[in-house]
């Protein structure tokens, strides 16, 4: 237990969690300072509460053996199949959706961490498939898999994190050996299903629709679709190159940027901080996600490593999608920005799949 | 690259590692993508960093008018005539509108609590449709205070809604001296147009009528602004930096409220225009207009159907009858007349048989009585019509023009008023250029008694038997006095109201006091006899003009709208007045009867004042008002001041 102790702390990526903890410490700041003028003042202590147990958790699970989360993950896939029927049922409604459960005084939605668990179910699957070449049958099964639950989430609707899913499963087949002629029919057939899609209207909701076009032509609706846009476009680019300075933003501090404090978190620190600021967190994303994937390189099985390149897919969407938002080049979808946006959901889910990161990283000699 | 995907999974035994090809190609996406993130915000923190400040800063500074207080009145005492009170406005911001449908709950919730229907709202947001989205527009002026509470309580639920404290013009009630200081509106698009209003824009308030009109430039003040600091909701929440706004100057008249006070009340109940002016300074001591209107009802709100009433009565309350009534002079023509004959050497020796009348080229021309003999001292205090038909035909229609318009007939007489009427002097040049017909001699006869074609204003009337009475001084009618504005103003004004202005007609001495001696005897044995005032050196000539068409000779009042209008111009004393005052009541019938009487409470009015300030029962006098600064409230109620008496001056020159 000894020699497991001090292995533990050795092997513990401690430069990750470094640089994970200051961008922790950045989102906590900007929450603050987005909302110092709102009646939601004061979230960042519950920020650094939702912080606290993620670490705690992240801890936890680094020490359970990652092959055991694989081996329970038909299990919980089972759980979360469950938890999302919950949802539907018994879910408290808020802006027309159902996405969360209160569990104990604490609001929960399951779909982050289904996220979680499709991670590890996908990795399962494709072990299973033993590096063998890719059949349309493995192929169709592995959508199953991913789009049953996606679907369900869809469903609440809540469309930005449904599309989170999509990484895991474009991830697990360009790692389980997608060949090119198969990815070209993929996406043929779903640039046909989602034309056709789109135009009978029928997926989507109007406004789903009106928000994801607004993006191209934020001034065509300035009062309407395209307000957030254009207000988080303005919010960017009148930080200039060193930003208005922490509490200063107009468009933050006015009310101006739609909620500074989650999805539109980068805006409202791209606004007080400048380019410079904005590079800054983009540096410290480079750095962890390269040292996730290092840490995928380094796990010592398949499974591990696409575990880990799972998260990593899912990390890289969210940041791109995110930002690419908020700087425009992105519609808007409502999926929050890792570590910076306000929400214990989404940190949990961050905490969580790191904690899996240590614990592969922490077994990469074992065997 | 490897593609094969054989390559991509390696298997060793247990090991099982991916291909590290595949991991270098998740770094150059994952980098591909930062890049590209990186590539949005260098597009818009850098290259559009400019452009996105600016429209952070639009978003959050409002530019809010202060608006200055205008100028306000006083009577040549000091005495305030038009004052200003606070008021509030209700602005609308229309980008804060989230439903403006016709059965929006919104619309119908701001309609109840400012007392209004959703269809006004509706229009008024229809009327601006073309204004700029980010401008607040007026909803309703001058509203109450359940209203301003309505609005403050609802600022959560009705952040569209804004007031705005501002300054309105306050009138004297019952349309006293309405057409004399005019009325404010906003600004129209006809107006913005001319170039006159360059300094004007949209929705600015400016005198459309009266002193308000002439003497804007000065009244209206400068608007100043504050930039303020508002939140996505448009609430204040902080101050930029403001300009002050600059409150418009007073401006004093030369009206002598006593004596308007003492008009307004004459014309009571009747229509028509009394107008006093003291001949030594063309200084107009009242100025008053029947039927009036109530130019509050403009300042605020005017409702459609006080608009209507105003627009369709017949008698036109928004005409200025004192400068703009354009009808036949009657028998105060005789003065005119008088002048031309003695001028001309012909009435001195002229005597006539007034058998009731007389008859020229053919038709008889009646005269109210028998007169018998009548010569020049008589035929003024008689108004004996057969002996200025004899006159006017030994003149001829030229030569009666001549005296006429040097005397300022057919001629604007260039008062600080807008829209001044000019009247017709008929000639036979007249008579060809508008007719295209040559002049009959039997026309002449008519225009003798100040009938036919010839038409004067009641300003026209009172410089011109002013002036007369003056020894031919006449002088450009005003009402404010001119140092009260800058020089500039005042040679603007010279030439935007053109007329004969300044004059001095000729007059020889004897002729003077003859005319003069006439007219006082025309209120001791003459036609204006029955308002004879003791120890009052009162003069005038009574008018009675037909309206019936001239049916040679047929004299008679007529009746309801074809009675004859009645005139009295009055002066005191008989030579170099103090004071000359015309009297017009229409369909007044005998100017003796219905006119000279209210021109004598007027006189009367006025020599009693004069009287009791002789008697040094005046106060001392008081500072006036420096130009562009607002006096203290207390000012404005300031004691009479010696300037309101002029020693008589001797006026030929």
């Amino acid at each position: 237990m000894r020699r497991f102790n001090s292995t533990y702390f050795r092997d513990f990526d401690w430069v990750l969690l470094g640089f994970v903890l200051l961008l922790s410490v950045i989102s906590v700041l900007e929450i603050k300072s987005a909302t110092l003028q709102t009646k939601f003042r004061g979230f960042e202590t519950k920020q650094v509460e939702f912080l606290i147990v993620g670490l705690i958790l992240m801890f936890i699970i680094s020490i359970v053996d990652y092959h055991t989360l694989i081996d329970i993950a038909p299990w919980a896939y089972g759980v979360s199949l469950v938890s999302l029927v919950a949802v539907r049922l018994v879910g408290s409604k808020v802006l027309g959706a159902r996405r969360w459960i209160k569990l104990g005084g604490f609001h929960f939605q399951p779909s982050e961490w289904v996220k979680l668990v499709l991670i590890v179910a996908v990795a399962r699957y494709f072990w299973g498939l033993a590096g063998r070449d890719l059949s349309w049958r493995d192929i169709g099964k592995v959508f199953a898999l991913v789009c049953v639950p996606m679907a369900m989430v869809l469903l609440q609707p809540d469309l930005g994190t449904s599309l989170t899913y999509v990484p895991i499963l474009v991830c697990g087949l360009f790692l389980g050996g997608l060949r090119i002629k198969q990815a070209a029919i993929l996406l043929l057939v779903f640039a046909l299903i989602g034309g056709i899609a789109w135009k009978s209207g029928k997926l989507l909701k109007p406004y789903q629709k009106a928000r994801l076009t607004a993006f191209m032509d934020p001034d065509n609706d300035p009062k309407g679709s395209g307000y957030q846009i254009r207000q988080s476009l303005i919010a960017v680019g009148s930080g200039g190159i060193w930003g208005k300075g922490t509490n200063k933003g107009t468009q933050t501090q006015g009310d101006f940027l739609p909620i500074p404090y989650t999805d539109f978190i980068f805006a409202a620190f791209s606004e007080e901080h400048g380019f410079v600021g904005a590079v800054g967190v983009l540096v410290l994303y480079f750095l962890i996600l390269m040292r996730l994937i290092q840490n995928a390189q380094t796990a010592s099985d398949l499974p591990g490593a696409f575990i880990i390149m799972g998260i990593v897919a899912v990390i890289v969407f969210q940041i791109a999608v995110n930002i690419g938002m908020v700087v425009g080049l992105m519609p808007v979808t409502g999926i929050p920005l890792p570590l910076m946006s306000y929400g214990g959901s989404s940190i949990l889910f961050t905490f969580l799949a790191l904690g899996i990161v240590m614990n592969i990283r922490i077994r990469r000699f074992v065997n | 690259m490897e593609n094969t995907p054989q390559a991509e999974v390696v298997r060793a035994g247990n090991e099982e590692k991916l291909a590290p090809g595949k991991l270098h190609a998740a770094q150059y996406i994952v980098a591909l993508v930062l890049v590209v993130l990186l590539g949005g915000l260098w597009r818009l923190q850098v290259i559009g960093a400019s452009n996105y400040r600016l429209l952070a800063e639009a978003n959050r500074i409002r530019k809010v008018p202060v608006l200055a207080p205008r100028g306000k009145l006083f009577d040549r005492d000091g005495r305030i005539l038009v004052d200003n009170y606070p008021s509030v406005t209700c602005y609308i911001l229309r980008e804060q509108i989230r439903d403006a449908s016709k059965d929006s709950p919104e619309l119908a919730l701001i309609a109840r609590g400012l007392n209004l229907t959703v269809d006004q709202v509706q229009s008024i947001l229809r009327h601006y449709q073309l204004a700029p989205k980010y401008e607040p527009i007026p909803l309703k002026k001058d509203i109450t205070p359940d209203e301003q509470a309505f609005i403050a309580a609802h600022r959560d639920e009705l952040p569209e809604l804004e007031t705005q404290d501002e300054q309105r013009r306050l009138y004297p009630s019952d349309g006293f001296a309405a057409h004399l200081i005019g009325y404010v509106g906003e600004v129209s698009e006809q107006m913005l147009d001319d170039e006159r209003y360059a300094a004007y824009s949209a929705g600015d308030v400016v005198g459309r009528s009266g002193v308000e009109q002439t003497y804007d430039a000065v009244l209206r003040g400068t608007d100043g602004y504050r930039n303020i600091i508002v939140n996505s909701h448009g609430k204040e929440v902080g101050q930029l930096g403001q300009q002050l706004a600059v409150p418009g100057q007073d401006l004093k008249l030369t009206i002598d409220l006593d004596i308007q006070m003492a008009a307004e009340k004459a014309l009571q109940g009747r229509n028509g225009a009394i107008v006093a002016m003291d001949p030594h300074t063309g200084e107009i001591l009242a100025l008053a207009s029947r039927p009036t209107y109530d130019p509050n009802a403009f300042a605020v709100r005017l409702t459609k159907a006080y608009w209507s009433q105003i627009i369709n009565d017949p008698e036109h309350p928004l005409l200025n009858k004192a400068i703009q009534a354009q009808l036949a002079p009657g028998s105060t023509f005789k003065i005119i007349m008088s002048v031309a004959g003695l001028e001309e050497n012909v009435a001195q020796d002229m005597r006539v048989n007034c058998a009731g009348g007389a008859t020229f080229y053919g038709h008889f021309y009646a005269c109210d009585a028998r007169h018998g003999g009548v010569d020049i001292h008589n035929a003024i205090p008689l108004s004996c019509d057969t002996f200025y038909y004899t006159l006017a035909n030994r003149l001829g229609i030229d030569t009666i023009a001549k005296y006429a318009t040097a005397l300022g007939i057919s001629q604007k007489t260039g008062i600080d008023l807008p829209n001044e009427a000019s009247g017709t002097m008929p000639s036979t040049a007249w008579k060809l250029k508008t007719q295209h017909a040559p002049w009959y001699v039997g026309e002449t006869i008519s225009v003798g008694i100040g009938q036919g074609a010839v038409t004067v204003t009641p300003i026209q009337l009172a410089r011109a038997l002013g002036g007369i009475a003056s020894g031919g001084a006449m002088q450009r009618p005003h009402v404010v006095f001119p140092d009260e504005v800058p020089s500039e103003l005042r040679q603007a004004i010279a030439e935007n109201f053109p007329g004969s202005g300044e004059k001095a007609f000729p007059l020889s001495v004897p002729n003077w006091q003859l005319i003069t001696d006439a007219m006082a005897q025309t209120t001791i044995t003459g036609t204006a006899a029955a308002v004879h005032m003791a120890n009052i050196d009162f003069a005038g000539k009574t008018g009675t003009a037909q309206l019936v068409s001239q049916n040679f000779g047929a004299k008679g009042m007529g009746s309801g709208a074809n009675r004859a209008n009645a005139w009295f111009v009055g002066m005191v004393p008989r030579r170099n007045p103090d004071i000359v005052v015309a009297v017009l009541v229409e369909h007044g019938g005998f100017g003796g009867a219905a006119s000279a009487p209210l021109a004598a409470q007027v006189i009367n009015t006025f020599v009693t004042k004069k009287r009791k300030q002789d008697n040094n029962l005046v106060v001392a006098e008081v500072p006036k008002p420096k130009p562009a600064e607002t006096p203290a409230p207390g000012e404005a109620v300031a004691a009479p001041q010696p300037a309101a008496i002029k020693q008589s001056s001797p006026a030929a020159e």
